[in-house]
């Protein structure tokens, strides 16, 4: 809306006088930056309170900072590896008392996934031996082995072979899984097994039928 | 919560816990309460290393967790609880003052560990005792058994939520969490324990043993496998009954300061009397009688029963309004109006910070306006006696402060300043809050200083540490005066000034908070 202007001169809309100046009077300088960081000032600061019972609270300050870093509960950033293992590192660890919370008052998620080595080992042992193999697979791919020389050199440089890159694959497997966790750790020991078990059981059964009808045909074509 | 705040939690939650616990707790206090699963993903860290954090925070009653439908448990921080960790050296110097070393050692061992069974508190309190007892002498678990009772009989330690014991009827999975019950009789109900043992002194061996603690150290596991007979009934410090004890401290040393020694015991007298039966935020304690009063007394205190009840009636007139007259029975009722007291002492506070901060003449127009509620500028002049520039800056030197705040009151619909009254008033509530978030923001500051000293000077206090440590050993094979002079002086004169100064500092940065 096109206010009076005061005929072309500047008016308040407030009253002046209230906030203290005069009319006319020179206005202070607009400011153009902040204001300085650490600005003088007048009154300094109290002393600190001083007496027996700020001592001793002082000290106490200082010992529990100290405490609180040897109590289990301080959980340290694993360092980064260094190139060289310093020899003086092993005589400077410190040795805190491990704590193992209750673990009925925590919910029931809390608790570490029970995956560790030995306990992978005993459920390995019992699958093991629930599914029908035994520890002594060697021993019988060494009565394998015997009884297929006898079928033919073939069957022997062909199960070369195969032995050769079945152990690649476990060697293969095995950088793998150096990098996974425990749990596939333990799941790579299974696999391993069970691979010894699949190549050994699933190759002799296929060789048998394999060897003898490769030998007994040799001047039909394979497909 | 405020982002000062969060800096100052995130602070100490690192010096306490390290800095994997301070992410995670850090994060909770950020976003509220977040299951698990979005608490690793959202922070980056691995799922083991959260459960690990979020256990050493629930053990130290920091985070809380709830079971929401369809199972999910969700995790809250409790940032009042982290900002809490700042009082620990007045706890602990409150207990020793009520109950001496025993009581002081056992606060500091719940403080530090969360919470802990009454047998294990005592058992290690008293190990600690017998080390610093003379030799031959050791602490019983009888007299520490008895200070852990007389603190929880006071309310400064409370039983912990336990698990309640239920019947396996329900043949469902169990809950994804338990739900932690507590009554409120059981809370200060100490178990019948008959622990008798000694203090046992740790053997000197094992101080020197760094490479050898892992032998050690299973074999002192193997000891703790007998049955514990309080296991699951976990003790913590009841902080909220130490705030209480600081309240009265604050009440009664006020009432001494504004009358005299006796009124100061009478109000302690009455205080104390209601400790234990007025609930922490009531607004007045419950009325107690002058003859009960009288009967309550400390011991060393022998006025007449006229006198005690011309000071009730002095105290009840005080317009300060601490003590107030609730009735005529029993010689008189009187209560302490709890929370009247702490808002003075609150705008006592207030006073004095602006005296210091802005001098004597803004603290006049302050307290002017703290009583009068509401003063337009012309009015403050007037009634301050001060002339109209000096008056006019200091009111905007406060304003811009937030001490003070303007009121307008418009006298016409479209609000024009110019028909538009501001009046200056000062709201206390918001003052004082300002005030504290101030404190928090300077006490972050002095912890960053304090951590940047000691950076800078890690070299030069290793340096004196190891310095100490050989004239120690060195007096303790009996060294020579010249050997000793001679080792002090690897430390050079400027070097021991540089660490004069640094200690100074760093003490002063810790005083401060």
């Amino acid at each position: 809306m096109a206010g009076n202007k005061g005929r072309g001169r500047a008016a308040y809309t407030f009253n002046i006088e209230a906030v203290g100046f005069s009319r006319g009077e020179k206005l202070p300088d607009v400011v153009l930056k902040p204001p300085p960081l650490f600005p003088d000032t007048d009154y300094k600061p109290v002393p600190l309170r001083t007496g027996e019972g700020e001592d001793y609270m002082l000290a106490l300050k200082q010992e529990l900072r100290e405490t609180m870093k040897r109590m289990p509960y301080f959980m340290e950033t694993p360092e980064e590896k260094q190139d060289i293992e310093r020899y003086s590192k092993r005589y400077m660890k410190v040795y805190k008392e491990e704590w193992v919370p209750d673990w009925r008052r925590l919910p029931r998620e809390m608790m570490p996934t029970k995956k560790c080595k030995k306990a992978g080992h005993k459920s390995k042992k019992a699958k093991v031996t629930g599914q029908g193999t035994s520890l002594t697979n060697p021993a019988d791919v060494l009565k394998k082995i015997e009884e297929l020389e006898k079928r033919g050199d073939g069957e022997k440089s062909d199960e070369e072979n195969e032995e050769k890159e079945g152990s690649k694959e476990k060697s293969k497997e095995g950088d793998d899984d150096e990098e996974d966790d425990a749990a596939e750790q333990e799941e790579y020991d299974e696999e391993e097994q069970e691979e010894e078990n699949d190549y050994i059981n699933s190759y002799f059964e296929d060789g048998d039928d394999f060897g003898a009808d490769s030998d007994d045909n040799m001047d039909e074509a394979t497909y | 919560m405020t982002q000062a705040e969060i800096k100052l939690c995130s602070l100490l939650l690192q010096e306490h816990f390290g800095e994997i616990v301070e992410k995670i707790g850090v994060h909770l206090i950020r976003t509220g309460s977040q299951p698990l699963r979005v608490i690793a993903h959202d922070t980056g860290t691995s799922l083991d290393q959260v459960k690990k954090a979020l256990c050493v925070l629930i053990q130290h009653n920091l985070v809380i967790y709830q079971v929401h439908k369809r199972g999910v448990v969700e995790y809250e921080a409790q940032c009042s609880r982290v900002l809490h960790m700042l009082r620990y050296p007045r706890y602990i110097y409150t207990a020793k003052t009520l109950y001496s070393d025993t009581g002081e050692l056992i606060v500091e061992e719940l403080l530090l560990n969360g919470k802990m069974t009454m047998s294990a508190v005592v058992k290690k309190v008293a190990d600690r005792l017998t080390e610093t007892m003379e030799d031959g002498k050791t602490m019983d678990y009888a007299e520490v058994s008895n200070t852990f009772v007389r603190l929880a009989d006071t309310h400064f330690v409370q039983r912990c939520p336990f698990v309640p014991a239920t019947e396996n009827s329900d043949p469902g999975p169990p809950p994804p969490a338990p739900t932690l019950v507590i009554n409120e009789k059981d809370m200060y109900l100490v178990p019948k324990l008959s622990l008798i043992g000694k203090g046992k002194r740790r053997r000197s061996s094992d101080e020197d043993a760094t490479g050898e603690p892992k032998a050690k150290r299973p074999k002192h596991i193997a000891d703790n496998k007998e049955p514990i007979p309080d296991d699951g009934i976990y003790w913590q410090a009841n902080l909220d009954r130490f705030h209480q004890h600081f309240r009265d401290q604050g009440i009664v040393s006020a009432v001494a300061n504004r009358m005299d020694q006796t009124s100061s015991e009478i109000v302690r007298t009455m205080l104390r009397m209601s400790e234990i039966t007025t609930p922490s935020n009531a607004p007045f304690t419950q009325p107690l009688s002058s003859n009960e009063i009288f009967r309550s007394l400390p011991v060393g205190y022998n006025i007449s029963k006229q006198v005690l009840d011309q000071y009730l009636t002095l105290l009840a007139d005080d317009p300060l309004e601490f003590v107030g007259k609730s009735g005529d029975s029993g010689g008189g009722m009187y209560v302490i109006n709890l929370h009247k007291a702490l808002g003075s002492l609150a705008t006592a506070t207030l006073e004095s910070v602006v005296q210091e901060r802005f001098g004597s003449r803004c603290a006049r127009i302050f307290r002017l306006v703290l009583q009068k509620k509401h003063l337009e500028q012309k009015q403050v002049e007037d009634f301050a006696m001060i002339p109209a520039k000096e008056a006019k800056d200091m009111l905007y030197k406060m304003l811009s402060e937030n001490f003070i705040s303007l009121q307008e009151i418009p006298k016409t619909p479209d609000h024009a300043p110019s028909r538009t009254f501001y009046l200056y008033t000062v709201n206390i509530l918001s003052a004082a809050r300002m005030l504290l978030h101030r404190c928090y923001k300077s006490i972050a500051n002095l912890i960053e200083r304090r951590q940047f000293e000691t950076k800078e000077n890690k070299r030069l206090l290793e340096k004196s540490q190891r310095v100490e440590a050989i004239i120690a050993s060195m007096q303790a094979t009996g060294a020579e005066e010249a050997q000793l002079q001679e080792i002090e002086e690897m430390i050079t004169a400027p070097e021991r000034q540089q660490l004069e100064t640094l200690k100074r500092n760093v003490n002063k940065s810790i005083n401060r908070m």
